[in-house]
């Protein structure tokens, strides 16, 4: 009873794992497909080899218990002694020459993933304590535009994408795109990806970087090239200033207290750096980076005291009164 | 069984071993700060001089000398020295509109103390005060920092030296047969 329940327990821990929007084995990037055949040649190619050694064993085993050979015998046995040899011979140039193929596959199959195809590199990514900076290039200032936390591409477009860092060593990792690269500070790195098909797909910081490095998540969203069009002209535009309600009293709270120290709200005073850009955070699905959900009240709980949310984070309490915590919530909610 | 020859050695060397555990101190981060607005009461003479020829009182604080102590705080300062745009008026510490942060001229007092005072009230002639708009842990971090730019702090716990702000390549991309022409140090022949 207790094995049994063990071993469901263990199952289903590792189904849990299974989701599919953050899995090498749901891919949905060139690279991520190359790496995964390879993977699955590894497995498939070892795990033949290990239930080859597996069953002569087990079979050498029952032959030696039905006859055993006294030492004598096995002493003087000539031809047994020549067959012996022949047999470890044969398994180690087998060994050899397996080794040797996985080694060429695994070159020729991970070549491509560091070629550099792609033309410009439009997409910088920086890593921060805890969270994700998104900078789109463009050809003029009009259409260079800062987000966080969420990376949309276009469908069926190989892209680029640098790779640095603000303060320690952080890791790019979205297993369904592609493999793992590093965010250096003082280093360039790259790396690119091809999203075959549609979808979001998350990503984790694969370096610890310090107290919060397992709630630094980043989402890719891979969409079509129409819909990352529209996505990106509505990111270029600057912020809407609501005329009247709670939310055009929360613009007045966000710029008059310390939240515009560190954040930037395109359109407004506000231009800090410190923190991410909050420019269209309505549009974003969670905050703090993969910590909640953006809802009302979710915002609020973080605004109101983010240690208790994400221990450790930058982000200091700042103190509000009731209204003006609930007007700088209607505010930002509403930044689409 | 085995059994030690000589026993009282043997537990004075696990009782030693043991103790060496107490060393094993993690470094305790404050992960619940004050909001912005708390601060940590100071002393501070702007002056080195008072009336009446009394010593001018400048009170040192435990706070200031953990937080010039601290790798974390030093270097939390330097990335808000960046992103609080300190470097638009005083450039990296080299200074410009605003005073130059590197050398050992000091108009309103050079400890933490007297730096966080600056920061927190603001001087005349353009240096903001950031009273409530920072939290006062940010406060003596950029403080601790601005210490550490004129060398005045521990260089093991200092932060280094951007590779931007200097004319050469760092010091990692070198390489042992370097040469630094006109720089400080002759070459050797």
């Amino acid at each position: 009873m207790i094995r049994r329940m063990a071993w469901m327990f263990l199952l289903s821990g590792a189904l849990a794992g299974c989701r599919d929007w953050q899995s090498a084995a749901n891919h949905a990037g060139a690279e991520a497909e190359r790496i995964w055949s390879l993977t699955l040649l590894f497995t498939i190619v070892l795990g033949l080899i290990w239930l080859a050694v597996m069953i002569a064993v087990v079979l050498v085993i029952r032959r030696r218990r039905a006859a055993p050979v006294s030492a004598h015998d096995a002493l003087i046995d000539d031809a047994g002694h020549r067959r012996n040899s022949q047999i470890v011979g044969s398994l180690l140039a087998a060994t050899a020459i397996t080794v040797a193929i996985l080694t060429v596959l695994s070159f020729i199959t991970q070549r491509p993933l560091f070629a550099g195809r792609a033309s410009t590199a439009g997409i910088r990514l920086i890593g921060h304590q805890w969270w994700w900076e998104v900078r789109y290039d463009g050809a003029t200032p009009a259409e260079m535009f800062t987000t966080a936390n969420e990376l949309h591409i276009p469908v069926g477009t190989r892209i680029r994408l640098s790779l640095e860092s603000n303060d320690v060593i952080h890791s790019f990792w979205v297993p369904s795109l592609a493999g793992k690269q590093d965010l250096i500070p003082g280093h360039n790195n790259s790396i690119e990806l091809l999203a075959q098909r549609p979808g979001v797909y998350r990503g984790q910081c694969a370096e610890f970087c310090g107290l919060q490095h397992a709630h630094m998540g980043l989402l890719v969203i891979a969409e079509a090239p129409d819909a990352f069009e529209k996505w990106q002209a509505a990111q270029r535009a600057a912020a809407q200033t609501p005329q009247d309600g709670d939310p055009a009293k929360g613009a007045g709270v966000f710029v008059s207290k310390p939240c515009a120290l560190c954040h930037t709200i395109r359109g407004t005073s506000a231009g800090g750096t410190f923190g991410p850009d909050l420019t269209h955070l309505g549009s974003r699905a969670y905050i703090g980076a993969d910590v909640l959900p953006l809802t009302p009240g979710s915002l609020a709980a973080w605004i109101a005291d983010p240690h208790s949310v994400k221990p450790g984070v930058n982000m200091p309490p700042v103190q509000l009164q009731g209204d003006e915590l609930n007007a700088v919530t209607a505010y930002l909610i509403g930044l689409k | 069984m085995l059994r030690p020859q000589r026993p009282v050695p043997t537990l004075i060397a696990i009782a030693a071993s043991l103790l060496t555990l107490a060393a094993c101190k993690r470094e305790v981060r404050d992960i619940h700060p004050d909001p912005v607005g708390a601060e940590t009461p100071i002393t501070t003479a702007m002056v080195p001089f008072s009336p009446g020829g009394a010593p001018s009182v400048t009170a040192r604080t435990k706070k200031g000398e953990d937080y010039e102590k601290n790798a974390y705080q030093l270097a939390q300062g330097k990335t808000l020295f960046t992103k609080m745009n300190c470097n638009g008026c005083h450039s990296h510490g080299g200074g410009g509109m605003g005073p130059a942060l590197t050398d050992d001229k000091w108009i309103y007092g050079d400890s933490i103390e007297n730096i966080v005072a600056t920061i927190r009230e603001g001087r005349p002639n353009g240096m903001p005060s950031f009273r409530g708009k920072i939290t006062d842990d940010q406060i003596w971090q950029i403080a601790a920092y601005v210490r550490s730019m004129g060398g005045k702090v521990l260089s093991a716990a200092a932060p280094s030296r951007n590779d931007s702000m200097s004319n050469l390549p760092s010091e990692s991309r070198r390489g042992s047969d370097f040469e630094q022409h006109g720089g400080p140090t002759p070459k050797k022949d």
